[in-house]
């Protein structure tokens, strides 16, 4: 198959005064175009460091990225990222942070009433729009991580990086966004990579899994397929056979054969 | 149908409903905002009054005595009335209000502080982003800030060869250090979740400073607005003092060599209350420009 999004034998070593430290060696993975995949690892494996490398704003040390048929070294809208502390600018409102990527991307393409109506649609789509006129500060973690996420929506990537965008949220509100997540996912058919550490939403969510290996030098350790039709719903599958294998099967490779030792 | 059934009999009810309670429950808000905003104008306003009172009649026992140096306060009413009570007289090209001193050492401030914004805020923005440029500059820049603003002037002299430019000068030039130092310490505390958003955004140089850059520094800048109009305000007496013209500086001055005590007491009360609003404008202006950065 002709992957869509190629990363090649990526390493990524780290270099301070004389001490180097080898974080990721020889990654390579091939993701097809509508593909849900998740990155799973114990804390420290360079997880967030391989998605960095991916959106460009970290540099790898050998080996690349191949988006679409051009390799990627800088960061651009085409690889929006949904980061973990959503990194809304906090003196705008709402609706003006989807709107500064919006203005930004389609400053060529679209006239000024097309990006007020494409703001919104976007912000439709995460159920924001009730608070478009209120700042970051004035809504709850999980609004801001929707904002987040209308936010790259709104730059139409080619692929949506998310970075453990659930993680500092409470379980409620996770699953909400999860749900929100797996219906927008259905509706447009993103190529998505999410890094994750919690494994339910990575067996909920994913087309295949990527088990990392502990640092340093983390590799791929394993890539398991998911096998679940879609749309999925979260409380059919939880006596799902196949749900529960894939459950399991990233649980032992997690606790049994690649436990984190440093792990507090 | 159905919903403009349900709107049509809905507000119904509601309108006698509405006009009750508006009849009711002004009168006691009125009487309690009232006295609400009366006790917190007694609490901030009363202390201070007191104070000034206490501190006034202490002055005037000590300075009332047969061999007392400078006037009590009984004494600079009766010689300096008419500076008090009308700061806008016009009596002659060299004979005229305090008020009217006071705005024309103002408009030298506001053009010496202006220039030392702008230049101030543009070097600061290059130093913070620039580690090269932080190191050369920083410590030639806090060296040059510990110069008095004053020691500054005879350069500025012979460099302007006129008075007015020079006091301008000495502003630019007290002003700015403070306004640098900070911007670039602001522009340095950006935090990297916004730098990154600019990256996947691809702004541009200009892009990054107008929305990320000035909008998340602007906390600091405006501490550093804060501090440089304070020492504007206290260079420009000292430097009108040695310049002359009509500035309130050169007043005091002016009034020292004609021995004209009670003048310059009343002459240091305009600067003081000048100086505390410039500082309290600044503060204002802060507090609403940066209202949505305080919580991030």
């Amino acid at each position: 198959m002709t992957a869509y999004l190629q990363l090649s034998q990526i390493g990524k070593t780290f270099t301070r005064g004389a001490a180097t430290t080898e974080v990721l060696r020889d990654i390579s993975l091939e993701i097809a175009k509508g593909e849900y995949i998740s990155i799973i690892g114990h804390s420290g494996c360079g997880k967030s460091t391989l998605l960095n490398i991916v959106a460009g704003l970290t540099g790898a040390t050998s080996g690349g990225v191949i988006l679409d048929g051009r390799e990627v070294n800088a960061p651009g809208p085409d690889r929006a990222v949904v980061f973990q502390n959503h990194s809304l600018l906090p003196w705008l409102t709402v609706y003006d942070n989807v709107r500064l990527a919006v203005d930004k991307v389609f400053s060529g393409t679209k006239s000024r009433a097309e990006r007020n109506d494409w703001t919104l649609h976007n912000l439709e789509l995460v159920q924001m729009v009730h608070a478009k006129d209120k700042r970051p500060a004035e809504v709850s973690g999980g609004m801001k991580q929707r904002v987040g996420i209308a936010r790259a929506l709104a730059m139409q990537p080619k692929v949506l990086l998310l970075d453990e965008p659930f993680g500092a949220l409470d379980a409620l509100t996770r699953a909400h966004l999860q749900d929100s997540v797996m219906q927008i996912h259905a509706t447009l058919g993103n190529t998505i990579l999410m890094i994750t550490h919690d494994v339910d939403e990575a067996v909920l969510l994913s087309d295949r899994i990527v088990m990392m290996t502990n640092g340093p030098s983390a590799r791929i350790g394993e890539v398991l397929s998911v096998d679940l039709a879609r749309p999925r719903r979260r409380l059919e599958l939880v006596a799902n056979p196949i749900y529960l294998k894939a459950r399991e099967a990233v649980l032992k490779f997690l606790h049994e054969r690649h436990r984190f030792v440093e792990a507090a | 149908m159905s919903v403009t059934a349900l709107k049509e009999t809905t507000p119904a009810p509601k309108r006698p409903a509405a006009e009750v309670v508006r009849l009711a429950r002004p009168r006691p808000p009125v009487k309690t905002r009232l006295r609400t905003w009366l006790t917190r104008a007694a609490v901030n306003v009363l202390p201070p009054l007191v104070m000034a009172v206490l501190l006034l009649l202490m002055w005037e026992l000590l300075c009332s005595g047969p061999g007392a140096t400078l006037p009590p306060p009984s004494r600079i009413w009766t010689d300096s009335k008419d500076l008090i009570l009308d700061p806008f007289f016009v009596a002659g090209p060299q004979d005229i209000g305090l008020g009217l001193r006071v705005l024309v050492s103002l408009q030298r401030v506001a053009v010496g502080f202006g220039l030392a914004a702008v230049v101030g805020i543009l070097i600061g923005a290059v130093i913070g982003q620039s580690i090269w440029a932080m190191r050369g500059l920083d410590p030639i820049f806090q060296m040059l800030r510990t110069v008095p603003p004053l020691a500054w002037l005879p350069l500025a002299l012979a460099a302007f060869r006129d008075s007015n430019p020079s006091a301008i000068f000495v502003i630019f030039i007290t002003a700015i250090w403070p306004i640098i130092i900070n911007t670039a310490v602001g522009i340095r505390n950006i935090p990297q979740d916004y730098r990154n958003v600019a990256q996947v955004l691809r702004l541009n140089q200009i892009e990054f400073f107008w929305k990320i850059m000035l909008p998340s520094a602007a906390p600091y800048i405006f501490t550093g607005l804060r501090i440089g109009i304070g020492l504007s305000w206290l260079a420009i007496v000292a430097a009108e003092m040695l310049t002359g013209g009509v500035g309130i500086g050169f007043f005091i001055w002016d009034a020292w060599n004609s021995s004209r005590l009670p003048d310059i007491i009343v002459a240091l009360v305009y600067i003081g209350v000048v100086g505390f609003a410039l500082d309290r404008l600044v503060a204002g202006i802060a507090a609403f420009v940066t209202r949505g950065t305080a919580s991030a």
